[in-house]
């Protein structure tokens, strides 16, 4: 049973856009017994946008977070580094890859580190929290502390592109289940589709403006998405990404009109079902911040618990 | 020669020229075909290359830039990863012919491409390629080299946004999402602007977002470990 705190790397959208990501995931593993310290002055992951312009210095720049979650590791063993948005969980891992690798590159980038105080011996892992909650803290207790289960709420778990491309750590690459599991622990049924891991159109790049990069292509890209779901009966959408919970969530009115198909489905990040799931408060969820949110008027359920239970 | 300028509205409105040969003609019209008619709305341009016009190390010098850059050598033209892409319809070369050209090293049309820019980075073809040719990363490194020989789509969204991304990046160690918007609206498209005013204002009532700019603490160590990287 692992009671240890994580240090936990928010990256820029999940402290913007998808403020609730960072919140939700906070109150649940407080709920769940351990806890989450965020990474002090972390910087910039680089995204998919500084490899396009310099690629050494975008393995700096997660070298730079790197070796600032180093210095939390006890000194035996690796520090475990939570990555929640999936362009900065492969940005990371990426970077992690190269300096374990001690080629040229790596010694380059340690320069760069040493020019500022820092240094890098190559003690920490790159992880998901996902893969956190599923590996380390187990389902077993996660179906302990669900004290009001979803019961016939069928969510669609959306895993987005990077969190199993190019680096699968922890998941399959062509279809994912880890979520679909976590879901299914707190009584929710997931939904088989094909199109877990399809790009959203979100682009990984910096969030909201991705709409006004390609508009037709991000259109076309997330509603394949949503009405996929919505035909397979999906209640829900569950995302791990800021980016895919925005791009999901923020346009569905402009692609209802743009293909002439009614979409209304709330699009959230999974660590809020379980949340939900698990009697935390709303607002410390950061329900409040979602475009969309409610839960089905299907199967009554009886006065207390169940999905009806929502004040 | 270079290929001519795809206009936003040719690609936006996914009927993308395959063959980057220029403006999309209007529909049914069969003159764009023939090269002989009087009246005709666009040439047939001639796309075959002269040797002297072609750079035949051009594909070596992509897979320099690559970790296991080499297995651009093997691609076995199978279209996998054009099939794989999610936004090959919206490319100009899709990925295998871009693979094709970069071999046959018709540096300018694939350095004027706007292929390596529409890439959303997902990793599709990547994990889908027979032959494990890391796709997703040369086409980052097109990007490099098309920014250092400026040869990028100059009008076009994507590299005007990276570059608004890295300059925040490098001023201030950590993005705000609503200056990158507008700044990339203000320089592509200031209706886009207005149109999407109103989600902007949802999300600042809601706290998702602010104009106030993010910064890290450390700003000149930042530039300076930069700076370190690059020299």
């Amino acid at each position: 049973m692992s009671t240890q705190r994580y240090v936990y790397y928010p990256g820029c959208s999940a402290t913007g856009v998808g403020r609730g990501f960072t919140e939700s995931l906070d109150a649940v593993f407080e709920h769940l017994g351990t806890g989450l310290d965020e990474l002090e002055d972390w910087n910039c992951c680089g995204a998919t946008a500084w490899p396009s312009v310099d690629e050494d210095q975008a393995f700096a720049l997660s070298a730079r977070n790197l070796a600032l979650a180093e210095d939390r590791a006890p000194d035996d063993g690796p520090v475990d580094v939570l990555a929640s948005c999936t362009g900065c969980y492969r940005a990371l891992l990426k970077a992690e890859h190269v300096l374990n690798e001690a080629g040229p590159k790596a010694e380059k980038i340690g320069g760069a580190l040493e020019a500022i105080g820092l240094d890098y011996e190559g003690r920490t892992r790159v992880r998901h929290p996902i893969d956190i909650l599923l590996n380390e803290i187990g389902l077993d207790r996660i179906r302990e502390a669900v004290v009001r289960p979803l019961t016939g709420l069928k969510v669609a778990c959306y895993y987005g592109c990077l969190l199993v491309r190019p680096f699968a750590t922890f998941d399959d690459q062509h279809n994912p289940t880890s979520m679909d599991r976590l879901v299914a622990a707190v009584g929710a049924e997931p939904i088989d589709w094909p199109l877990k891991t399809r790009c959203c159109g979100g682009s990984c790049y910096c969030g909201g403006p991705v709409i006004g990069a390609m508009p037709e292509a991000t259109m076309q890209l997330s509603y394949a998405l949503l009405r996929e779901a919505t035909k397979r009966g999906a209640d829900m959408i569950a995302t791990i990404c800021p980016l895919c919970q925005f791009n999901l969530e923020g346009f569905q009115g402009r692609m209802s009109k743009r293909f002439g198909r009614p979409l209304d489905v709330p699009s959230v990040f999974v660590s809020q079902i379980l949340g939900i799931a698990m009697g935390i408060d709303e607002k410390r969820l950061g329900i409040q911040r979602l475009l969309r949110w409610q839960l089905p008027d299907r199967e009554p359920v009886p006065a207390e618990g169940g999905v009806h239970a929502r004040a | 020669m270079l290929p001519p300028k795809l206009s936003e509205a040719s690609w936006a409105g996914g009927a993308a020229d395959r063959r980057g040969t220029g403006d999309v003609a209007p529909a049914g019209s069969r003159r764009t075909q023939t090269n002989g008619s009087r009246k005709r709305w666009r040439p047939v341009k001639d796309q075959s290359k002269f040797e002297a016009q072609l750079d035949p190390g051009f594909a070596a010098e992509i897979a320099a830039e690559v970790e296991h850059g080499e297995r651009l050598h093997q691609c076995i033209q199978c279209g996998t990863c054009s099939s794989a892409c999610p936004v090959s319809a919206y490319m100009d070369l899709t990925p295998r012919r871009l693979i094709a050209m970069s071999r046959a090293g018709a540096r300018d049309d694939v350095l004027h491409s706007f292929t390596p820019w529409v890439c959303t980075s997902c990793y599709a073809c990547t994990i889908e390629c027979p032959k494990q040719i890391p796709i997703t990363e040369i086409m980052h490194a097109l990007r490099r080299i098309s920014l250092q020989e400026k040869s990028y789509p100059r009008r076009f969204t994507t590299p005007v946004m990276t570059k608004a991304f890295v300059d925040m990046i490098h001023d201030r160690g950590r993005s705000t999402e609503s200056w990158i918007s507008m700044k990339l609206y203000l320089r592509t498209n200031p209706a886009q602007l207005i149109k999407n005013a109103w989600i902007g204002q949802r999300l600042m009532r809601q706290g998702r977002m602010g104009l106030r700019r993010e910064s890290i603490h450390d700003r000149q160590k930042l530039r300076t470990m930069l700076e370190a990287v690059s020299s």
